[in-house]
């Protein structure tokens, strides 16, 4: 069977680039970046390569740059590393757990955070932001792109409070990077996060901007890797894999292939909401337009179904998306963001996340296109006793 | 599938068959939310229903068998349609099974919706039971199994023509040490995974915690059950701390002290009063069955001679089921029965097959008239 693979936003496969630049640092320059000697000097070239394109990628110096194992650290160790008890945290009710959970552990040592909700768009109001500061206040963290629905985050107007304030900010750039051009100058950010899977580099790696004079503490220590900023020896392959991976997603930007997507992902919603009665794009408002997304994502709500249902048929027959949040079973619960941006429980649990990969094809908007519609009316007509209680 | 050895075995057996499976287990309740309130431990143990133990069980043997493997979370509906009434039929002096909710709403409702909504045409379970098409009656039966000492056909009484059509038991004909040697042969790790006992979302098994714990959890306070324990000539024993600590048929834990051992013949959930006699008390001759579901035949239109069967250990016994016109009936046994319990399920045989099922309603001690039964 035809498999179309539309979670871009859970992860990505390797592009064959990538592949490539990574394979000869597994058993040919397998050295210690640390080391003196040749092997070691060969592995610690590759990774400063690596870290100059990362550089490009997020604007910044080369000593800026600090890689980790992905978006999950690059989270925690913004806030782990900032906050201190008695601080204030401001951040939104729509990040990502790795966000979100951190902020609940440091509440039990003191730290106090101000979840901000978006708008029934998916959009926090940057004066929202601003009002919620307070003298304590040290941090905020605020994701560029959402990674349910797409939206993209007003970060420069929130990085100028930040700056009037004199406050911390962090970018969680996980779902923005690769889709979005990032510019930490332009942002005014302190530290931003990306993780390489999200991006066609390999899982278990990925990088921080910290910008010069952040006084961002590790939460790993031990060797004076990465100026000390995280200790443990590089994951060399993976590194060089991020590097490649950035590189290919300027390349990406600068092209027009990511507008190309975003016109490949419209056509896949308005097909969907064409061919589906009771259908609708969730954040849309009431004249159909919605706030600026990531090229790649659209989020759609179902009338009279369960997602997680729709979901588990769609890939019975190929097709792969996500619905809601995986529980810690790998049942689905409804979207914390949907939920946030003021849709019940009904509607976030019937809502379903398409998200391209770049190399997404027509072929594959029409077999996505073909698939849904069958599906979905085989859905409702079994369940007919949801009529009506959705929406 | 559970994660447990049956519904494992039915997986390997229906792949073994050639047939097209898809493994399906219900996330129903989440084992953490309860975690660290009193009597509760603080991480969960294994071999409970929805633990992750258990999910990553099923999920290796789906894995193990190359079948596709979803987890479908049903958690608010069971909380809706099982775990609340459970709570309530206590409060009101009842004793409630809960694996017969689950069945009658998750397992062959929703589990089964679901499960065609996917694409697929019936669902296939590990429970001991049978079913078959008989065209003379044109009717869908349910058959006790091969393997009388896991025979499961009292939980399933409320099944509906559609639900027996739509399922299969792969188990019926098979005994227990028959489907481990199956689980073995098809290289289950699990092959050899003790049977779940208790109540899966009970962790420890103490269901007055758990009720505690439950409407804590939910900000509502316990209501004050609390009376009087009497004798069924209206003598006061002592007092009581409320009626959901009481079963029919209950001894220990009573408070009382007696020459002779008394038990819990009869709980009144109005007047919160809880009747303790001697063993001969605890013995009925009659109950009234609500909510019927008719198997066999499409309704009840008069007496029929039948074996009816009141708790899960029980051993079913003859009696006279008689409809009462108002959609419930009369049951008679012929030999006075212990301990027929409010709440719980009562299944009608004829022979293997289960004639109807249905949930004890109310339930006449000693003296109580059938008339007065009958017309309450």
């Amino acid at each position: 069977m035809r498999r179309i693979y539309m979670d871009a936003n859970a992860t990505t496969p390797l592009l064959p680039e990538v592949m490539e630049a990574m394979r000869p640092y597994w058993m040919e320059h397998f050295g210690n970046a640390s080391s003196i000697h040749q092997q070691g000097q060969r592995a610690r070239t590759a990774v400063d390569q690596a870290r100059e394109t990362i550089a490009e990628f997020f604007g910044c110096h080369d000593a800026e740059v600090v890689f980790n194992s992905g978006g999950t650290e690059g989270d925690n160790n913004a806030l782990f590393g900032l906050l201190h008890p008695g601080d204030h945290l401001i951040t939104t009710s729509i990040e990502h757990s790795a966000v979100l959970a951190a902020a609940d552990r440091l509440a039990k040592f003191g730290v106090e955070t101000t979840r901000i909700d978006p708008g029934p768009d998916g959009l926090i109001d940057p004066m929202d932001i601003l009002r919620a500061i307070r003298p304590e206040t040290r941090l905020i963290s605020v994701m560029l792109a959402n990674n349910e629905t797409g939206v993209i985050q007003p970060v420069e107007e929130i990085g100028k409070i930040a700056a009037q304030t004199g406050v911390f900010f962090h970018i969680d750039a996980v779902q923005g990077a690769g889709k979005v051009q990032i510019d930490v100058n332009r942002i005014g950010c302190h530290v931003l996060s990306i993780s390489g899977h999200k991006m066609h580099a390999p899982k278990g790696v990925g990088a921080m901007y910290v910008r010069r004079g952040t006084p961002l503490e590790p939460i790993f220590v031990g060797g004076s890797h990465e100026r000390r900023r995280r200790a443990g020896t590089e994951n060399v392959p993976s590194i060089i894999g991020l590097g490649k991976a950035a590189e290919l997603a300027m390349e990406s930007l600068a092209t027009g292939k990511i507008a190309k997507l975003a016109r490949l992902r419209d056509r896949l919603e308005q097909g969907i909401l064409d061919l589906v009665p009771g259908t609708g794009v969730n954040g849309a408002n009431s004249d159909g337009t919605v706030a600026p997304r990531a090229a790649n994502t659209s989020n759609i709500w179902f009338d009279q179904l369960e997602g997680e249902a729709l979901v588990i048929a769609l890939d019975l027959k190929g097709v792969a998306v996500s619905g809601g949040s995986a529980c810690h079973s790998g049942a689905t619960e409804p979207s914390h963001v949907l939920m946030a941006m003021g849709l019940d429980k009904t509607r976030a649990r019937a809502s379903l996340r398409f998200s391209l990969l770049k190399t997404a094809t027509e072929e594959d908007i029409d077999y996505v296109l073909n698939v849904v519609p069958t599906a979905v009316e085989r859905l409702r007509e079994l369940a007919p006793a949801m009529a009506g209680t959705a929406g | 599938m559970s994660g447990g050895v049956d519904s494992s075995t039915v997986a390997a057996m229906l792949r073994a068959e050639g047939a097209e499976v898809i493994g399906l287990t219900l996330q129903l309740w989440n084992q953490n939310r309860l975690a660290g309130k009193p009597g509760v431990p603080e991480a969960p143990k294994a071999g409970r229903c929805c633990s992750l133990d258990d999910v990553y069980d099923a999920r290796r043997v789906a894995e193990k068998l190359d079948i596709p493997y979803y987890v479908v979370n049903q958690e608010e509906r069971f909380e809706a349609d099982v775990v609340r009434p459970f709570v309530s039929e206590y409060l009101q002096g009842r004793t409630p099974i809960p694996c017969s909710l689950c069945n009658n709403h998750l397992k062959f409702d929703q589990l089964l919706l679901t499960a065609r909504q996917i694409g697929a045409d019936r669902i296939a379970t590990g429970h001991y039971a049978r079913n078959e098409y008989d065209p003379a009656r044109g009717r869908w039966i349910l058959k006790r199994p091969a393997d009388l000492a896991k025979d499961q056909t009292w939980f399933l009484g409320g099944l509906t023509q559609e639900q027996l059509s739509r399922t299969l038991f792969p188990l019926g004909h098979l005994q227990k040490p028959e489907v481990r040697e199956i689980a073995r042969q098809s290289h289950l790790a699990l092959a050899d995974k003790p049977d779940s006992q208790e109540i899966c979302f009970i962790p420890g098994g103490d269901y007055k915690q758990f009720i505690a714990n439950y409407l804590e959890e939910q900000g509502e306070p316990l209501p004050d059950s609390s009376g009087e324990l009497v004798t069924a000539g209206g003598e006061v024993l002592g007092k009581h701390k409320g009626v959901y600590n009481f079963t029919y048929g209950q001894r220990k834990g009573l408070g009382v002290t007696s020459p002779n051992p008394l038990y819990v013949i009869q709980i009144d959930a109005a007047s919160h009063r809880v009747t303790l006699g001697e063993e001969p008390e605890l013995n009925s001759s009659f109950f009234r069955v609500k909510d019927l579901n008719f198997i066999t035949i499409p309704a009840l239109t008069g007496a029929i001679r039948v074996e009816a069967k009141i708790r899960h250990r029980h051993e079913p016994a003859w009696a006279t089921m008689q409809p009462d016109g108002n959609g419930c009936a009369v049951v008679t046994f012929d030999e006075p029965q212990r301990a027929v319990t409010p709440g719980q399920c009562a299944v009608f045989y004829d022979g293997d097959e289960v004639v109807a099922g249905g949930w004890i309603d109310s339930v006449s001690i000693n003296q109580v008239n059938h008339a007065a039964l009958a017309t309450s």
